[in-house]
């Protein structure tokens, strides 16, 4: 059937700058630029071109120049491209439009509409260069009064204190399993967390044998496929995170492809080579806040009430009155996954068209819990689309105690953020199993730059903080005076629990 | 990590559930709370002991959890939910019926239950038995999978309920219908996303999923379950070879990528 669908991109090259190095030609896997030998000369097809813009990075002569395909259909705010060009493909393959990240969408962020308070003279503000700032932060359930005993003459504490994390800054680093990334990617990642003082998730393709050594800086994720959980497994981690929903696809299950499971990814979900690895829609133990309570003290079980289990959901409408019942079911952590959230692979429609902002959610899950009286039961983890320091500044004024961020750390090992990670041909070795591409990354540069990210994010909260004359992130911790909104209705502004800018 | 006591500590803590003599602890659960049974049988794994009974068992839930491989336990009583789960090793059986979740995520081990069991036998099981005498109920043995020598296997003598090896990925489920009124198992979607591993179930079955097929017996499949009907039968004392006459239907998956085509790229 001859397709319809016209290529996305157009890719120009400078015959005049490029130097046929070819370096292009290897260094992207969808074969988008060829040599012709006989005429000596550089080709490039752009119907290929996914626009991640590796081969442009690369050009020693910048030679390459890739721009939207100006082939538009007329313009439509209804019937626009992206919808058009969805229907045709669909059309001629029948089947569901995938796509990667978190969804692409204007209006479902309120992070910019959200403002900072900053002292002027009435507080004075720090300078966090010379005085001491504290970003240290603990996940876990906080108990609801502390006994001391002063007996001996100094305080001893009488209470006995659940499992906590310490993170030296309130990131971590998300779940995203290996097998929808790459060995390297999950190295580079645990490097970064055990140097930084803070974690990262393995999300549910299992904890490869070589980062067991990790073992105090890893979550290791328990989702509904059960991929290589097993006893070791579970006590290899810091913590238990169970996989309830993705904000990029809430409710729906994941496949990962036969092609993405090679050997080592086999081994690793210990599951044969080249099947489908199948995750379940549900966790199907889990049908009630009863079953969830049955398997948060399963793995408390399983792991001698040694460790931390979180529970993870997509922001979905009715997150606050789930978020309770996660709470009463034994939780130590709840985890919110908002629409923005990325993934490897989602159907489209569900990407951006299911769920709620993590914003929303998450003000309304902490409201609900300090109603209920048990807000200290259990941390509260804003995920799903923070993209800078500042995001998660604002979250933990609107109540997280930490967040979650990974295409951020992609973004720092070289990803563009092009939408194609459930193709596995990642050019940059990100999201990909072939080993031909996975060398990309080289774990100990790939920690570097995501040491360097949260060391910048870090340093930038502080900045904001001193701006603020606060010193601890804990007075930041559900302060929501700290925040005042801008072009929202009152609506808004009352679930946000923020006043208006000038109010 | 708490602090491991000595056997002897173990014994003065419990005087009114334990009694020790060599290698065999029998514990009273009467009234006790499961986290404080599970702690128990903690404190008893690695001091020595090699068998425990625990008598008057009413839903206390995960025994046998975070257990280590040497012990045989002998539960008289009805066990409560997720026996076994995670489990790795030790060899379970059960004077009675099971709850739901028996040998949830199991990985190594052996559970036999002379009874019934609940919904969900073996789910997400990655390797060890399971033997259950009579009937078993809803999605028995859902994505159960294997990988290289862990074969995950479950046997029920019965029969079992809908979605039986649902999204299975791996290992062997066996259902000897032995207690059935006619030849005809019950269970609707029998198998549906099913993508790896073998069923085999004596009688017919009312309704197939989608994702499977039933397929010609090969000499390596009469080789497996007779086998098993033989460890079966050992342990509930029944006849293997009047079993093993009769006719049984192998059902395997259609593909190991029952959605590889669902997508638009």
């Amino acid at each position: 059937m001859k397709s319809y669908v016209s290529p996305d991109y157009i890719v120009e090259r400078d015959q005049d700058r490029c130097i046929r190095c070819k370096v292009c030609t290897n260094q992207c896997s969808y074969e988008t630029h060829c040599y012709d030998e006989e005429d000596d000369c550089m080709y490039s097809k752009s119907e290929n071109c996914v626009n991640c813009q590796r081969c442009a990075t690369f050009c020693p002569t910048q030679a390459i120049t890739i721009r939207e395909n100006p082939n538009h259909y007329r313009s439509n705010a209804n019937w626009n491209q992206e919808i058009l060009t969805g229907i045709k493909k669909q059309a001629e393959t029948g089947g569901v439009v995938l796509t990667a990240m978190g969804c692409d969408k204007p209006n479902l962020s309120y992070w910019d509409r959200l403002l900072l308070n900053a002292s002027q003279v009435t507080n004075p503000s720090i300078d966090p260069l010379r005085e001491p700032m504290e970003l240290r932060t603990y996940i876990g359930s906080k108990p609801d009064k502390l006994e001391l005993d002063f007996s001996s003459g100094d305080a001893v504490l009488k209470t006995k204190l659940a499992p906590q994390l310490m993170l030296e800054t309130p990131i971590m680093f998300s779940a995203m399993s290996y097998g929808s990334i790459s060995l390297n990617v999950h190295k580079s990642l645990a490097r970064a967390a055990s140097e930084y003082g803070t974690y990262y998730n393995t999300g549910e393709g299992g904890l490869e044998k070589s980062l067991y050594k990790y073992g105090d800086h890893v979550i290791v994720q328990v989702a509904s496929g059960r991929f290589g959980v097993h006893p070791d497994y579970l006590d290899a981690g810091a913590a238990i995170e169970i996989k309830i929903g993705q904000g990029a696809k809430p409710g729906i299950g994941g496949h990962l492809p036969g092609e993405k499971v090679s050997s080592e990814i086999s081994e690793t979900r210990m599951i044969p080579m080249g099947t489908d690895a199948l995750s379940p829609a549900p966790q199907h133990d889990i049908y009630s806040i009863e079953d969830l309570r049955q398997l948060i003290y399963a793995l408390k079980e399983a792991t001698d009430y040694t460790k931390p289990v979180f529970v993870k959901i997509a922001a979905v409408h009715n997150a606050a009155a789930i978020a309770s019942g996660i709470v009463r079911a034994g939780a130590d952590a709840v985890v919110l996954d908002g629409i923005r959230g990325g993934t490897g692979a989602a159907p489209r429609i569900t990407r951006d068209n299911v769920g709620i902002p993590i914003e929303m959610a998450l003000a309304s899950v902490d409201q609900r819990l300090r109603d209920e009286g048990i807000r200290n039961k259990a941390s509260v983890i804003a995920a799903g689309g923070i993209k800078s320091s500042a995001d998660v500044l604002k979250a933990i004024a609107l109540g997280a105690d930490a967040c979650y961020i990974a295409t951020a750390a992609l973004v720092s090992l070289g990803c563009t953020v092009c939408q194609k990670c459930y193709t596995g041909k990642c050019p940059w070795g990100i999201a990909t199993t072939d080993l031909w591409l996975t060398k990309r990354i080289n774990p100990e540069i790939g920690a570097k730059r995501l040491v360097g990210l949260l060391r910048g994010w870090s340093l930038e909260i502080m900045e904001m903080m001193g701006g603020m004359g606060i010193n601890a992130i804990e007075s930041v911790r559900g302060n929501r005076l700290l925040l005042r909104g801008v072009s929202l209705t009152n609506t808004e502004l009352k679930i946000l629990g923020v006043r208006m800018v000038g109010e | 990590m708490n602090k491991k006591m000595t056997l002897k500590e173990v014994v003065n803590n419990n005087p009114d559930n334990l009694v020790v003599s060599e290698s065999l602890a029998k514990i009273d659960a009467t009234g006790l709370y499961y986290r404080d049974l599970n702690t128990l049988l903690r404190s008893l794994d690695g001091n020595g002991i090699e068998k425990i009974e625990i008598r008057n068992v009413y839903g206390q839930r995960y025994i046998g959890t975070d257990l280590d491989d040497h012990l045989n336990i002998d539960i008289y009583g009805t066990p409560g939910n997720d026996l076994g789960a995670f489990m790795r090793g030790p060899k379970i059986t059960v004077h009675g019926n099971v709850q739901d979740a028996c040998g949830n995520t199991m990985d190594h081990g052996k559970i036999v239950v002379h009874g019934r069991a609940g919904d969900l036998v073996g789910h997400s099981m990655r390797g060890g038995k399971i033997f259950i005498r009579d009937d078993a109920g809803y999605r028995v043995g859902i994505h159960m999978k294997e990988y290289l020598g862990k074969r995950p296997t479950i046997v029920i003598g019965g029969t079992a309920q809908d979605f039986l090896g649902e999204y299975m990925a791996g290992g062997v489920l066996a259902v000897l219908g032995l207690i059935m009124k006619d030849e005809l198992h019950d269970a609707r979607f029998v198998g549906t996303g099913m993508h790896g591993g073998t069923m085999y179930i004596r009688g017919n079955v009312r309704h197939l999923g989608e994702e499977v097929a039933i397929v010609e017996f090969t000499e390596e499949d009469n080789q497996v379950l007779k086998s098993l009907v033989k460890e079966f039968c050992n342990y509930f004392d029944l006849d293997a070879e009047k079993i093993l006459d009769s006719k049984f239907n192998k059902l395997i998956p259609v593909s190991s990528r029952p959605y590889g085509n669902l997508y638009a790229y």
